[in-house]
């Protein structure tokens, strides 16, 4: 999307930019008049869920699992450190990386609306934008997580960072142990959506994909 | 989704962006507005040759207006020529679309941020 296409962003009330009022518009019309489902185009978009977007989030993750100095820059101001490099298409201000450590573990919600780094990320998932998930994630993030088949230790915090219109989150998972001398590429495989949103791990080293 | 509907859009309309596996998308709304043509070509709304001509057709005056034609711009003019079509088919006017166009903003406008944006009567104003 161009610059001009983007709002500035308010602090208390949503924002679409021109460009979608206009995709809503057309939307609601022809939904109205029974041109088109709308559970037929979220099925239609949902299919091409990894072909949306740059998908850059995983590149910056490894990138930041292989050089200290890119890492320390990215938890200082992510969307400058994001800029630096050459092969990533621009991202929106505001994007807060947070690292997860053994002592802490990070998870992100909110994406009802545009505060979700889809250029980084894809696409969310759909139970993502379920109230559900959002209140419970909140409320009980373990028990969330162990929906997600994430089970952590029990002296592991969990932190649930709620995406505001300024800020966006982007999760910086651990690297997986075994992946000693590995190359940005090869690691980058192994960072998954859920990884970055923090209701997942990277893949392991050697597990079936 | 049927992805032969999709695989019979791109080949016949050969200028959508796509890897090897099929189209590609800049941003989410991209594929809203590439989904909303292929549910109405489905409907039989218009043809594939149809659609491709009006496209065209919108790519070449955005270029005598000076658009620079990267490639970034493809799916604006791909929204434009929905926009185009469906009024010129009767299914909606241009006024129409505008007065949505507003009511999604108003319902934004509305709407704390975190919740998500519906649109309600209210917002026709």
């Amino acid at each position: 999307m161009s610059e001009h296409d983007h709002h500035h962003h308010d602090h208390d009330h949503s924002e679409l930019s021109e460009t979608e009022l206009r995709v809503r518009a057309l939307e609601s019309i022809l939904t109205e008049k029974g041109y088109v489902e709308a559970a037929a185009l979220d099925a239609i978009v949902q299919a091409y869920e990894t072909k949306i977007g740059p998908h850059n989030g995983a590149r910056v993750v490894a990138k930041a699992w292989t050089d200290p100095a890119f890492k320390q820059a990215l938890l200082e101001d992510a969307s400058k450190a994001v800029g630096t490099l050459g092969h990533v298409s621009r991202v929106g201000d505001h994007l807060v990386a947070i690292e997860n450590t053994t002592g802490r573990h990070n998870m992100v919600v909110c994406t009802l609306c545009s505060c979700y780094p889809w250029e980084m990320l894809g696409l969310p998932p759909v139970w993502y934008k379920a109230s559900p998930y959002r209140s419970r994630a909140v409320k009980d993030p373990r028990g969330v997580l162990a929906d997600f088949g994430v089970s952590l230790p029990k002296e592991t915090e969990i932190r649930v960072w709620d995406s505001t219109a300024e800020t966006r989150f982007l999760v910086l998972p651990m690297r997986p142990a075994g992946t000693e001398g590995w190359s940005e590429d090869q690691l980058a495989e192994l960072v998954t959506r859920d990884s970055m949103i923090g209701t997942g791990f990277p893949k392991t080293p050697g597990a079936p994909s | 989704m049927d992805s032969g509907a999709a695989a019979r859009a791109t080949s016949a309309v050969s200028s959508i962006p796509r890897d090897q596996d099929g189209p590609v998308f800049r941003a989410p709304w991209e594929a809203q507005a590439f989904a909303m043509a292929l549910t109405l070509h489905d409907r039989g709304v218009f043809t594939w040759p149809e659609w491709a001509a009006a496209l065209a057709d919108q790519i070449k005056r955005a270029q005598a207006a000076g658009d620079p034609d990267t490639g970034e711009t493809y799916y604006q003019h791909w929204l434009a020529t929905l926009e185009h079509l469906v009024a010129a088919k009767g299914v909606t006017t241009h006024e129409t679309l505008h007065r949505y166009r507003d009511a999604w903003d108003h319902a934004a406008d509305r709407t704390p941020h975190g919740q998500p944006i519906e649109l309600v009567p209210g917002d026709f104003r």
